[in-house]
């Protein structure tokens, strides 16, 4: 038992380092269709380490908790954003607004900071993951940092969404999730939210010719 | 009455809760009958109903035991607690017998407007008028607080009521500005009184809060913040700009209301708060209400005797008996604080004298406003004048209220500056040496008060009623209907009766008197004639005054009759130019005041636009300003205006900023979380 808990953990930490990974690489990344991609990757990631997290600690409710991550994060919102970018036709080489190497130089700084608000934090938690609170902070923050270094609509929705996905994680490794209701209350919402969203794209690009949110500036009372 | 008779019948607090639900009711039925104009003129008929019903009852309130209920309506674990006592129910019958003559008139006074505009101004009025009978009626901070709200935010409506012109939405502003500032002013003040028990879920009611110990500096505290709240709703300087402002505005029976009834909601508030439900009263803040009314009341008056438009000048006149109300409520404090009961009592007798003349007077010279407004289109009194013949009943009903606020015997405004100034007289009685000397002047203050006002009423029904027409607009001027002048008749009446009868009405009032101060007023004379101290020292019988008056009139005039008009008259054919005179060589509002504007120049700030001789049409432009606008708000204006515009800096515009602020602000509370 002891023995497959410590297998099962490694799993964990190694999705928790993908994790991790794969919020670095959407930092990177310029180009629309790979930044949804990654975020497909993302999503597989964390209903993959809920899922082992469920079984090897017998948190039934985990079950659907990964379940929804797979069918909304992996499926329903990745194809409905490739059908969005293919619809807009914006899939271009995007520039940061900061250059690349520094955002990352920036990303390991705000790591350190996240692992080290975790520490104390993950000491009081009872929990076998523990130890990934610090990587799911770090993915939060990056995600943010994304949504501040991108100007243009799409990316900035998906950094909202993987900010999501590394709320999500903490919940999973510090306190086994939130309840179940809770969890279908924020699903829905990210649901609606992205639709929402989607229907701004539509509307933003037809008032202003453009995905470019400094455009919006115009909209500042003088 | 006797006490089988008592116990059978339903607790007076119930019948006046009812009575609001009447009033409620009214509005909000109004607001459903739109589609027939016939049940929608009978709203304001009904409603003069309910306000003698609550006139009587008040009256009953007044009289009989304190009753309470508490109602299960309001919050979970916070019901409305009710009760009728005799302080609320003396204010109840202020409201009930002012109500049901302005009512009367605003029936008459809205008659033509069209159904949609008249079913929302029934609504506002029944909620305003019900608003302030519950403000009257509640037991507790919450039920207070709502009543309060219901009642500023209703006038608000009623003020703007003509809210497509941009001057009237600016003074309904400034108006709800003013009222929010002091109604958290207010719950600050209940917030002290209960002493900051969350907890405890009764500690809300005023019952807890008469039994609370209080340190003298939390009582000051208490104190303050309630008259800075209450003193915000009265009119108190400098919180008194609104005033001048949304009176103009307001229709002529709304600010009737509001000058005559709801000005007198603070004036109960600040009695309740500080003789009810505070346990310890200082002496100092009798001095501070003391000054404070008394430089209200200059201030008022100085203004009003500068004033062309004429319910400004009535507004400014409100200001000056706000400030005379409560300077009276300083001495009484003074008094009381000192263990002269006794004289307190006098004092507490004018001060509640004086709020229930008011009442009468001042609505009844907003309506006789009212319907020259109606009759001319014109508030400009330099374009008025000589309506006396046009408008015979609203001239006479007026001039018996500029009577009264004038403070002439044989009405009632003499009556309560008499007591007043008797008050103001007795001080030497203090154990203060200090304020022995220095309230003599405070009554000669008092006086030159009562003495312009009285100049200011010359000019107000001299400028407006009599002399020669100055603009054409009021030769088309009509009489009022007979609905405003039925209401104008029962103001009218009560300013005669109230001041033919004035120990009854002491006696009436002694109930209230007994309650705050713990004693009460000691009629030396008989039912004829009142003697507040002492038959020696003073005393006076109106009707004896009424009479001699009524006798040296009827003589004079049969003199006059049968010595002058009985002999042959010659005049000369070119009558020293005279023939030339016309209507501009009139003494006009502008010109009465020029003295006052003269000598009190320092207070205001005059903006004159005077035309060059040689212009062939010249123009002439004079504007009194409150020089406190100046002082005081533009610079508070000023700062809040140059705070937003530093907090807009933040703004850019640009989604990344503004994600930048979140996720700093994360960062920070992330480390303060952990440190």
């Amino acid at each position: 038992m002891t023995l497959s808990l410590t297998y099962h953990l490694q799993v964990v930490n190694f999705l928790a380092a993908m994790l991790l990974l794969i919020a670095f690489a959407m930092l990177s990344q310029r180009r629309i269709v790979g930044l949804v991609t990654l975020f497909a990757w993302q999503g597989a990631a964390l209903s993959l380490s809920t899922a082992i997290v469920a079984w090897s600690t017998d948190q039934h409710h985990l079950y659907y908790s990964a379940a929804l991550t797979l069918i909304l994060k992996v499926i329903a919102m990745p194809w409905y954003f490739y059908r969005l970018v293919k619809k807009l036709d914006v899939d271009r080489d995007v520039e940061p607004m900061i250059n690349i190497p520094t955002t990352m130089l920036i990303g390991i700084a705000l790591v350190i900071f996240a692992f080290n608000l975790a520490l104390p934090i993950s000491e009081m938690s009872g929990t076998v993951t523990r130890s990934t609170l610090g990587i799911a902070m770090a993915s939060v923050l990056l995600a943010f940092l994304m949504m501040i270094t991108r100007s243009k609509a799409i990316p900035q929705v998906i950094g909202f969404l993987a900010m999501e996905n590394g709320l999500f994680f903490a919940a999973t490794s510090a306190t086994y999730g939130m309840p179940l209701v809770v969890e279908l209350g924020v699903a829905l919402d990210v649901l609606v939210g992205v639709f929402v969203l989607g229907i701004f794209f539509f509307q933003i690009r037809e008032t202003f010719d453009s995905l470019d949110l400094k455009h919006m500036e115009k909209l500042k009372e003088k | 009455m006797n006490e089988s008779l008592l116990s059978q019948m339903p607790e007076l607090v119930n019948l006046a809760w009812m009575g609001v639900l009447c009033w409620i009711g009214l509005g909000f039925a109004a607001l459903f009958l739109q589609k027939s104009r016939g049940l929608l003129s009978l709203v304001f008929p009904l409603g003069t109903l309910v306000a003698l019903a609550m006139a009587g009852l008040g009256l009953a309130g007044l009289l009989l035991p304190a009753s309470a209920v508490v109602l299960p309506i309001g919050l979970p674990d916070l019901p409305m607690h009710l009760r009728l006592d005799a302080l609320s129910g003396f204010f109840l019958l202020l409201l009930g017998g002012a109500a049901f003559g302005v009512t009367l008139y605003a029936w008459g006074y809205f008659k033509d407007l069209a159904a949609g505009p008249l079913a929302l101004i029934l609504l506002w009025y029944h909620l305003f008028l019900a608003g302030m009978s519950l403000v009257l009626l509640a037991d507790d901070a919450y039920a207070f607080m709502v009543a309060w709200e219901v009642m500023a935010l209703s006038s608000y409506f009623l003020v703007t009521t003509d809210h497509d012109q941009p001057a009237i939405r600016s003074a309904g502003f400034l108006y709800l500005l003013i009222a929010h500032v002091g109604a958290v002013a207010l719950l600050l003040c209940y917030g002290v009184l209960q002493g900051g028990e969350v907890a405890n879920a009764g500690a809300y009611t005023f019952a807890y809060m008469r039994h609370a110990e209080m340190t003298p500096f939390w009582a000051s505290a208490a104190f303050l913040l309630a008259l800075f709240g209450f003193g915000a709703k009265a009119g108190l300087v400098p919180m008194h700009v609104w005033l001048p402002e949304a009176h103009p505005a307001a229709p002529s029976p709304v600010s009737a209301l509001m000058s005559g009834v709801m000005l007198k909601t603070a004036i109960y508030g600040l009695l309740r708060v500080t003789f009810d439900l505070l346990n310890v009263q200082l002496a100092w803040w009798g001095t501070l209400a003391l000054t404070l009314g008394l430089v209200t009341a200059l201030y008022g008056v100085i203004f009003a005797a500068v004033q062309s438009d004429m319910k400004r000048l009535l507004a400014w006149s409100s200001i000056e008996n706000i400030g005379v109300l409560l300077a009276g409520f300083g001495l009484t404090l003074i008094f009381y604080t000192d263990g002269k009961g006794a004289l307190a009592a006098l004092t507490l007798t004018a001060m509640l004298y004086h709020a229930l003349n008011h009442a009468f007077f001042k609505g009844l010279l907003f309506t006789g406003a009212g319907s020259v407004l109606h009759a001319t289109g014109e508030r400009n009194m330099d374009r008025l004048g000589g309506l006396m013949a046009a408008m015979p009943w609203t001239a006479w009903l007026t001039l018996m209220g500029a009577l009264a606020i004038a403070g002439l015997p044989p009405l009632n405004g003499f009556v309560s500056e008499w007591l007043l100034l008797q008050a103001f007289l007795l001080t030497p009685g203090l154990s203060h040496s200090y304020l022995n000397m220095v309230i003599p002047v405070a009554a000669a203050a008092v006086a030159l008060a009562a003495a312009l006002a009285a100049y200011v009423m010359v000019k107000f029904f001299g400028v407006t009623f009599l002399g020669a027409a100055r603009s054409p607009a009021v030769s088309h001027a009509h009489e009022a209907g007979w609905r405003e002048r039925l209401g104008m008749l029962w103001l009218a009446a009560g300013c005669v009766l109230l001041g033919l009868f004035p120990v009854q009405v002491i006696d009436a009032l002694a109930p209230v008197v007994r309650l705050l101060t713990g004693q009460t007023l000691v009629n030396g004379g008989n039912w004829l004639m009142l003697a507040p101290v002492d038959a020696e020292r003073a005393s006076y019988g109106p009707l004896v005054f009424f009479a001699v008056v009524l006798v040296t009139l009827l003589l004079v005039f049969l003199w006059v009759r049968k010595a002058y008009h009985g002999r042959v008259r010659r005049s000369d054919p070119w009558d020293c130019g005279y023939p030339e005179q016309d209507a501009r060589m009139q003494d006009s509002a502008e010109g009465f005041g020029q003295p006052i504007r003269l000598i009190f120049s320092s207070f205001m700030r005059v903006e004159r636009d005077t035309p060059d001789p040689f212009d062939r049409q010249p123009k002439y432009r004079g504007d009194s300003r409150d020089k406190l606008w100046v002082l005081l708000y533009q610079p508070i204006a000023d700062l809040a205006a140059w705070l937003s515009e530093q907090a807009g800096r933040l703004q850019h515009g640009r989604i990344q900023w503004y994600l930048i602020y979140s996720f700093a602000t994360l960062i920070f509370l992330l480390v303060f979380v952990t440190r």
